[in-house]
């Protein structure tokens, strides 16, 4: 097994609101080893963002505030470290895609401009050396005309090709993770495809590992080694993806892959649907937290938290029903 | 296709040109081709799924069916009636069969309205009803959608987003209609709640005969939902079929690329099929290419692809497509 490139522990990270602390993500452990892609799944408001966003402490505080655990990145510890070392990991050897690519660039700015920042910051380029590795980047995403096109505007951008630029702006310090938090949700299809095999060329390329967030497990499908589900802010269920797909545990994942409608499969019936809707945790709760949309819930789901235990070799779940055969577990 | 013989919408040859003007006396210097020649039938109780990019003009298409904007050129008739023909008033009347629900239900309702004001304001523009009658209204409406009807009261804020959705599916119902025009329900939701909502889409349609426009770029959902799929691409309807048989055998190479560009939930199944990836964006509206739109990105044209535009026509029975290479 390679070595783990990061390693998170019991992460808690609260929020207060006027209405209470919102409890977004509740001890969460997970690893990512070096040049491995993994997948983070779940609906919104499932602490997917947050977890990683704490992780590179850019939870804006307050509200925000971690209040336990650790993430071990190369030997220290990121929730410990002083802002200012904060600052170059984030960016330089940790960089992040975000979701929107039409607000997540400065408008005012042009593209130019925009890329030779963080090279400038991180790797002390000169303005000629920045607009050079500007030009190159742009070339590796697939931008044709990339010299002439860093004069230009956001705005004269298409979508795809915004997001192209926010990964060329994330890889321009060569970071040893990449974080992209649902880059493709926005974009067409035929656009996503395209997004999705730019990553697998540059995972390829670049040896990096990746943490890619989504709600869609189509795309994890295509892309991941490992994937991650995530609900109330704990992680449920947890395999490789082919263990996943194939022999999904987690009511919560059977729900998620039955609700998607099948393209290479003949029928047409009524969608599964995952009744109510994902809970917001003011306290922690004794329950298990999808009890109340849950089908095969139990006397027991009332009345404790279910932990996440290795159920396989590398398949962990956190449940106290056996889903496959219908019976309570041990 | 016996099933559906009575046609309540038929377009033919729908045109939307957008102007552009420039300059200081605001001379028009071209137009966006938004939809550039558009027909098709939806038959009584149908779904006709409408897919394509973003920017391929199939919200425009529906918009310009309702008559939100003035056609360049075509005919739209609901049932007998050409609706392009109508003045105002009488087109008022006409939106009472008509109606429409939006992609984002965050910007479609407005936020300074309760719930029973939203859903209740068809009823007093068209003088239906007026005070406990709406509210009484209000609360089927919204039992109807599986709200809880106790919600009348509250602003949307309160709501999450599958529950918006359902408020504007409320709005859309209230005036009775036969056809809605849905422009991308589902896209700005969660997948669990997608679900829920293409089922209460589908419930409703059984229940009150509903005939459905269903716009969106998510093909394997409109796989789910539709009876009928018309695929868009620039402007134009470059393929529709059956469902089935779209889905089976598509014939334009867009769809074909569109088709093999969906992700599947199924790690084993992605690594055997075969992909075809298009290049590039759609070109621009303003000038779109010579002869067939889809040249630019088409694996298979050739010089003869620029200089005709491809015929519209039946290959199969009920299958229609336009391309030279079929």
């Amino acid at each position: 097994m390679a070595e783990q490139l990061l390693e998170v522990k019991n992460l808690e990270t609260h929020f207060n609101t006027p209405e209470g602390v919102v409890h977004a993500v509740n001890g969460v452990s997970f690893h990512l080893s070096e040049g491995e892609t993994l997948g983070v799944v779940g609906e919104s408001g499932c602490g997917k963002s947050v977890t990683m966003l704490s992780c590179l402490r850019l939870i804006p505080s307050p509200p925000g505030k971690i209040v336990a655990g650790q993430a071990i990145f190369k030997g220290d510890d990121l929730l410990k470290l002083e802002p200012e070392e904060i600052r170059h990991v984030r960016g330089g050897q940790i960089s992040m895609v975000f979701q929107d690519p039409m607000t997540s660039l400065n408008p005012v700015m042009t593209i130019g401009k925009q890329m030779a920042e963080p090279l400038m910051v991180h790797l002390n380029m000169t303005k000629e050396q920045a607009r050079k590795r500007s030009i190159e980047l742009l070339g590796l995403v697939g931008i044709p005309n990339a010299a002439d096109r860093l004069k230009d505007y956001p705005h004269q951008y298409s979508g795809g090709m915004r997001q192209r630029v926010m990964i060329a702006m994330a890889l321009s310090c060569n970071p040893q993770i990449l974080i992209a938090d649902e880059p493709t949700t926005a974009l067409d299809v035929t656009i996503q495809a395209q997004i999705v095999d730019l990553v697998k060329r540059l995972r390829q390329e670049l040896g990096m590992a990746i943490i890619w967030i989504t709600h869609d497990l189509g795309v994890v499908a295509n892309l991941a080694d490992r994937v991650m589900v995530m609900y109330g802010g704990y992680i449920i269920e947890e395999a490789n993806v082919y263990e996943l797909y194939a022999n999904p545990r987690h009511p919560y994942t059977l729900g998620l892959i039955g609700s998607l409608p099948q393209v290479h499969q003949d029928a047409h019936k009524k969608l599964f649907s995952i009744e109510g809707m994902p809970p917001v945790l003011y306290q922690t709760p004794n329950l298990c937290p999808f009890a109340p949309r849950c089908k095969w819930v139990t006397e027991r789901c009332w009345q404790e938290n279910p932990v996440l235990e290795q159920i396989a070799d590398g398949h962990r779940l956190a449940c106290w029903v056996d889903t496959k055969n219908g019976s309570n577990q041990a | 296709m016996t099933a559906y013989d009575n046609v309540l919408i038929r377009v033919e040859n729908l045109v939307m040109h957008f102007p552009i003007y420039r300059g200081v006396i605001r001379r028009q210097v071209g137009a966006v081709h938004a939809v550039d020649g558009v027909s098709f039938d939806i038959h009584q109780g149908e779904t006709l799924g409408l897919v394509g990019e973003s920017g391929c003009g199939k919200s425009t298409t529906g918009r310009t069916i309702l008559q939100l904007y003035k056609p360049t050129a075509g005919n739209v008739y609901f049932k007998d009636t050409n609706l392009v023909k109508l003045r105002t008033e009488p087109m008022r009347l006409m939106r009472r069969e008509m109606q429409m629900i939006f992609q984002d239900p965050y910007a479609s309702l407005n936020p300074r309205m309760t719930v029973r004001d939203i859903v209740g304001e068809p009823l007093l523009a068209f003088n239906e009803a007026s005070g406990k009658q709406i509210d009484e209204r209000v609360k089927e409406l919204l039992h109807m959608v599986q709200l809880n009807p106790d919600y009348s009261g509250r602003y949307p804020h309160e709501f999450s987003g599958g529950q918006r959705q359902r408020i504007g599916l409320a709005r859309a119902l209230a005036l009775n209609p036969s056809f809605i025009v849905c422009d991308e329900p589902i896209s700005a939701l969660d997948v669990s709640i997608q679900a829920q909502v293409v089922n209460l889409l589908e419930a409703l349609q059984e229940k009150l005969n509903l005939t459905y426009l269903f716009i969106a770029h998510d093909l394997s959902m409109v796989r789910h939902i539709s009876n009928r799929v018309a695929v868009m691409y620039l402007g134009i309807i470059v393929e529709l079929a059956d469902r089935n048989e779209l889905f089976a055998n598509p014939l334009h190479p867009y769809t074909q690329a569109l088709l093999s560009a969906i992700p599947v939930a199924d790690p084993v199944y992605n690594e055997k099929r075969h992909r075809i990836l298009l290049e590039g964006d759609v070109p621009s509206p303003v000038n779109p290419p010579s002869g067939c739109r889809f040249r630019t990105r088409c694996p298979i044209a050739d010089a003869f692809c620029a200089e005709k535009t491809p015929e519209w026509r039946e290959v199969r029975p009920g299958h229609f497509a336009a391309c030279h290479k079929i």
